[in-house]
């Protein structure tokens, strides 16, 4: 254990410190980054008495160097001697967390926050609260915004002098005078008040949440919304009326659209916190009116959130308030202007099904789905699709069939090769949904379409699809409907669907059984070793490679064997060497 | 923003095919919320000229009133007659400010502050185009405009009337206008922008007692900008009126100043969209340079430590910075910074891409340059040497390497001995240099393995170490061939 004391013959700080120094950025980056290392060779002691006031002295570097800084020092607690002398580490922390780069003040932030942890109630006092007070009162306000994020940390392990003081610094700041200071506070509002006392809950939070949420900065008033579902939480249901909704119920109305859209997307969030009756009164009107938003950005917010908020209403009258007060706005959202509103609307709508039951969903639901089925976005009929599932519950699929499979075929056929790989990848869900016989008669003639796509990753998505459907549906069904076809392949005169052909039986070979394979397979790969395109035979002996282990020992030494090392006197480089690999990784003896 | 765009969930290839068409289709954007109920018919009001000079303020005073009502510009069929007598009537009014005189009684102010409020002040719509690239994207116009422009007409006219008075205005245009004002730069409409600078420069010139404030807000502007959204449209006219604010500080330079300077303006060249406001910045840079030369030093270190370090376009910009400061200079200034600035050019001269090359390169077309190199020609050639008789022989490109000749020879022109001893060292240097390298590997290879015989000492970082010391040598493999 010669480096836990250190030994100065071999690694003299001043090396180690030219390291640090050194004029090459990428040479002090990984010095830092190493810095547990150094810290290491130097020991406790010398760490604490030499290396981390240097640290703190001389480091005027750039931001990455700053940031491995900030970083390995939330990590240094053992290499400074264990959490008796953890506050050591505070005065370098202190001042990365003043530096004006968001991403070195905020690992500072996050090192101190984990190192405060490793305080003892008096350290925190004696060191750690002081530090924070110091950020708070700094003149830049990058200081004062790192002090923000600190508070929640200290609060709960100080006296309640200490507290009272933490309370009065954090008032202060969410009235700052600068926007960043005031934004880094109401970010941290929630957090803080889930340390608070209820009582300072009420008497201090409130009102610093009303003063934030009425800030003449939208970037202000929009993080108080989030405060809000914290605080709304913490809160007897009783207090909520008169302390909480004034505010919410005016940031649902906000001029700024940022604000509305920050409350359509917590939306969910809100309800739960408010509860089933502020909800009944106040969020379900609130929430009509973010449906029907003059900014698609809000309209899609509140679309997303359509089935949460659905699901979470009181159960006593969900129906019926879905029915008068949702049902019209999500119609009206169906014919949108804005496709991102109805692709949100897309991803949920399929769920309303499962809360409204069979009857409401063929009656109100049914249409909207089939509109949507024939939108003219792919992405909205991708998303219908996609969810096909949480209806085929409720009402069964084959309600649907009739326009499914139009929208199938046309996605299906789509000139974007990313939306028809999206549908090959709902291809097996689709299967399992609709049954064998309607996916023999209308959507087989698709898959193998697929197989011959221009694009590769079509022809790769449409093999690994064939081997779901195999495991669906059975290697009986496979060895009927499929394998012919694939097989036919290997006479195609374009070599890459020869190509194709071995794809399939790689992917397909495990899932069809040793039968299928040996009796049905194997031969044509065999004779796909005399292929004039070198790809192909390359192809064939990586194939014989994956297919060999499911063969019986017999026939992969007398059928395979000899192809190989045919193959591994091939005048093509890649032919040899893979018909090599072959030879040397199947199992001759088994 | 919200909507992640679907066509990018869909397919990553074709986002610009995609934005392409929806650009073709998407309509002008107009951002009024909830701002008022079903609009009343507007009548036609006689002509202000028409009416005896008795009737004349009330006649203005309706007129404004009229405008304060808002039209709905996305739907550009309903409310054509209101919308024409609107127009009119702000046409006209632009007419009445700025051809009358005596016609800015005090009652009128409120008035006219509350009618162009109105109008102008709204929270700008969410872009069209989430991804918006302002140097490649057509902007969103404001629907609006044929209004909005006659109220901005409107203000500068009513701010640049001879009758104009401060004092009374103030009360008015005070902190909470000129906000909202600058929030308003954010208009993705160069247009509006364009209209914005020139008033809020009238506002700066006029107000004493708001341009403190001003300079503040803009300040928490860019800042925000900086470090927060990377996000704000107005940025480069901004810069325009603050060059000229600049230009008109009282010397010395107040503290606060100073720190707009290093805290706000540097900072600002590592901003993504640089391309759009460097000009502008690299103006204001220059301006404060002339006014206080000691601040040569920490500037150009502010660079340096923001040197880019992975686009080459910015650092071609940076380069024409430097060069634009290096054309103030003083000597003295020179002789502090050169050392650190000439490694970076050295750096840049090596630069394989050539545009990065050729434009540090250019540094020797300029005679005052030259004249400053020549001067400290011992300091500056040991530190440019090493790359230039490298890339001399290794670039790709012959321009550069043709370039590289010319600028060996000017340098070896100034001092000959040096030039000699440099040549025959260089060598060994690299050899020295080799060594040292090896040393430095053998030192982190013995703290390694220290660390490893003490892994017991330190079980929770030991993974992390591991990764971070095969990231490094990665990353030093990539940097080797930069250095």
């Amino acid at each position: 254990m010669a480096g836990a004391d250190g030994d100065d013959s071999l690694y003299p700080i001043a090396v180690l410190i030219d390291e640090l120094r050194n004029e090459d950025v990428q040479l002090r980056l990984n010095s830092i980054k190493k810095l547990s290392t150094i810290a290491l060779a130097l020991g406790v002691e010398r760490t604490r008495t030499e290396l981390l006031p240097f640290l703190t002295d001389t480091i005027y570097d750039e931001d990455e160097v700053l940031l491995a800084l900030a970083e390995q020092l939330g990590n240094f607690t053992m290499l400074v001697g264990g959490p008796e002398y953890v506050h050591c580490l505070l005065p370098p922390l202190e001042s990365l967390a003043t530096v004006e780069e968001t991403v070195v003040r905020d690992k500072a932030v996050e090192s101190l926050r984990k190192i405060s942890q490793e305080h003892s109630p008096v350290d925190l006092e004696v060191h750690f609260e002081p530090l924070v007070k110091r950020l708070s009162c700094g003149d830049w306000f990058t200081s004062r915004t790192s002090a923000c994020g600190l508070f929640s940390v200290c609060y709960p392990r100080v006296s309640s002098t200490v507290k009272a003081e933490i309370r009065q610094h954090f008032r202060t700041l969410c009235s700052d005078d600068t926007p960043m200071v005031r934004r880094a506070a109401a970010s941290k509002l929630g957090e803080f008040a889930r340390v608070l006392e209820l009582d300072y809950v009420r008497s201090d939070i409130i009102s610093l949440f009303t003063a934030l949420a009425s800030d003449e900065q939208d970037s202000v008033r929009l993080l108080a919304v989030e405060a809000c579902v914290s605080i709304a939480t913490l809160l007897p249901q009783e207090d909520l009326e008169t302390l909480v909704m004034p505010t919410l119920r005016q940031a649902a109305e906000d001029k700024s659209w940022r604000v509305r859209y920050m409350v359509a997307d917590k939306f969910s969030e809100l309800q739960k916190a408010v509860g089933p009756e502020i909800t009944k009164n106040d969020l379900v009107p609130a929430f009509q009116n973010l449906l029907k938003d003059c900014e698609a950005e809000v309209r899609a917010a509140a679309a997303n959130k359509v089935k949460e908020f659905c699901e979470n209403l009181p159960e006593d009258n969900r129906e019926q308030i879905i029915m008068t007060h949702i049902l019209p706005c999500v119609k009206e959202l169906v014919s949108d202007t804005n496709q991102h509103v109805k692709s949100a609307l897309a991803l949920v709508i399929m769920g309303l099904s499962a809360i409204l039951g069979k009857d409401n969903t063929i009656e109100h639901l049914l249409p909207l789905f089939l509109a949507q089925l024939k939108d003219e976005c792919p992405e909205v009929r991708l998303n219908i699709i996609s969810n096909l599932d949480c209806v085929n519950e409720v009402i069964g699929i084959r309600q649907l069939s009739q326009s499914l499979l139009p929208a199938i075929v046309e996605l299906a056929e789509d000139a974007k090769w990313r939306v028809r790989l999206a549908i090959i990848e709902y291809m097996p869900l689709l299967a399992g949904q609709l049954g064998v016989e309607f996916f023999d008669e209308k959507l087989n003639t698709l898959c193998m379409a697929w197989l011959i796509d221009h694009v590769y990753a079509i022809r790769e998505a449409a093999t690994c699809n064939l081997m779901k459907l195999v495991e669906r549906f059975g290697a009986e069904w496979a060895q009927n409907t499929i394998v012919p076809k694939v097989l036919g392949m290997a006479n195609d005169p374009n070599y890459l669907h020869r190509m194709t052909t071995l794809f399939c039986i790689n992917a397909l070979s495990e899932a069809c059984g040793q039968d299928i394979t040996t009796k049905q397979m194997l031969p044509v790969v065999l004779k796909m070793s005399n292929d004039q395109v070198a790809n192909v035979r390359f192809n064939v002996a990586k194939s014989l490679q994956k297919i060999g282990p499911i063969l019986d020992g017999s026939t992969l030494r007398d059928e395979v064997k000899p192809v190989l090392e045919k193959l591994a006197t091939d005048t093509d480089m890649d032919v040899k060497y893979f018909a090599q690999e072959a030879i040397s990784v199947l199992p001759w003896h088994k | 923003m919200s909507a992640i765009s679907a066509a990018e969930k869909v397919d990553g290839f074709t986002r610009k095919s995609v934005r392409k068409a929806q650009k073709q289709r998407k309509s002008p954007s107009s951002s009024q919320y909830r701002t008022q109920i079903a609009p009343v018919e507007l009548s036609s009001l006689p002509q202000l000229k028409d009416a005896p000079s008795t009737e004349q303020q009330e006649l203005f005073t309706q007129k404004l009133q009229q405008c304060c009502m808002l039209f709905d510009f996305l739907d550009s069929v309903t409310d054509l007659k209101n919308k024409e007598i609107k127009r009119a009537t702000l046409n006209e009014l632009v007419d009445y400010v700025s051809t009358n005189r005596g016609v800015l009684v005090e009652s009128a102010y409120p008035e006219i502050t509350t009618m162009i409020s109105t109008n102008i002040f709204r929270t700008l719509a969410p872009s069209d185009n989430p991804d918006f690239d302002p140097e490649e994207d057509e902007p969103t116009l404001e629907a609006s405009w044929p209004h909005i422009q006659l109220v901005y007409e409107f203000l500068l006219r009513f701010l640049e009337n001879p009758d104009f008075q401060p004092s009374i205005a103030k009360r008015y245009i005070d902190q909470k206008f000129v906000l909202q004002l600058l929030e308003l730069f954010d208009s993705e409409d160069p247009r509006e922008r364009d209209f914005l600078k020139t008033i809020l420069h009238r506002i700066y010139g006029k107000f004493l007692g708001l341009r403190a404030f001003i300079r503040k807000q803009i300040n928490n502007i860019f800042l925000r900008f900086i470090y927060e959204t990377e996000h704000f449209n107005g940025v480069a006219e901004l810069l325009e009126i603050l060059g000229s604010i600049i230009n008109g500080f009282a010397l010395p330079l107040k503290a606060e100043h100073k720190q707009f300077l290093m805290k706000v303006l540097i900072p600002l060249h590592t901003a993504k969209g640089l391309a759009l406001f460097h000009a502008q910045l690299a103006y204001c840079v220059v301006q404060f340079l002339e006014k206080d030369p000691t601040l040569t030093e920490p500037v150009i270190r502010g660079l340096l430590k923001f040197w880019p370090k992975t686009c080459s376009q910015k650092e071609v910009m940076f380069l024409g910075e430097i060069e634009e400061i290096l054309d103030v200079i003083e000597p003295t200034q020179f002789k502090k910074i050169q050392e650190p600035m000439f490694k970076q050019i050295s750096k840049c001269v090596a630069n394989p891409h050539f545009q990065v090359a050729e434009r540090a390169l250019y540094f020797w077309n300029n005679e005052y340059i030259l004249s400053l190199i020549e001067e400290n020609i011992d300091k500056v050639l040991p530190i440019m040497f090493c790359s230039l008789y490298r890339i001399s022989k290794e670039h790709w490109n012959p321009t550069i390497v043709a370039l590289v000749y010319n600028v060996l020879k000017t340098l070896m022109e100034m001092n000959c001995t040096l030039f000699d001893e440099l040549t025959s060292s260089y060598k060994s240097d690299r050899q020295r240099e080799k060594k040292k390298e090896q040393e430095r590997d053998d030192l982190w290879r013995k703290l390694d393995e220290l660390k490893l015989s003490n892994s017991t000492l330190e079980q929770n970082n030991s993974h992390k170490l591991l990764s971070v010391q095969n990231n490094n040598k990665n990353s030093n493999n990539n940097n080797r061939g930069s250095q």
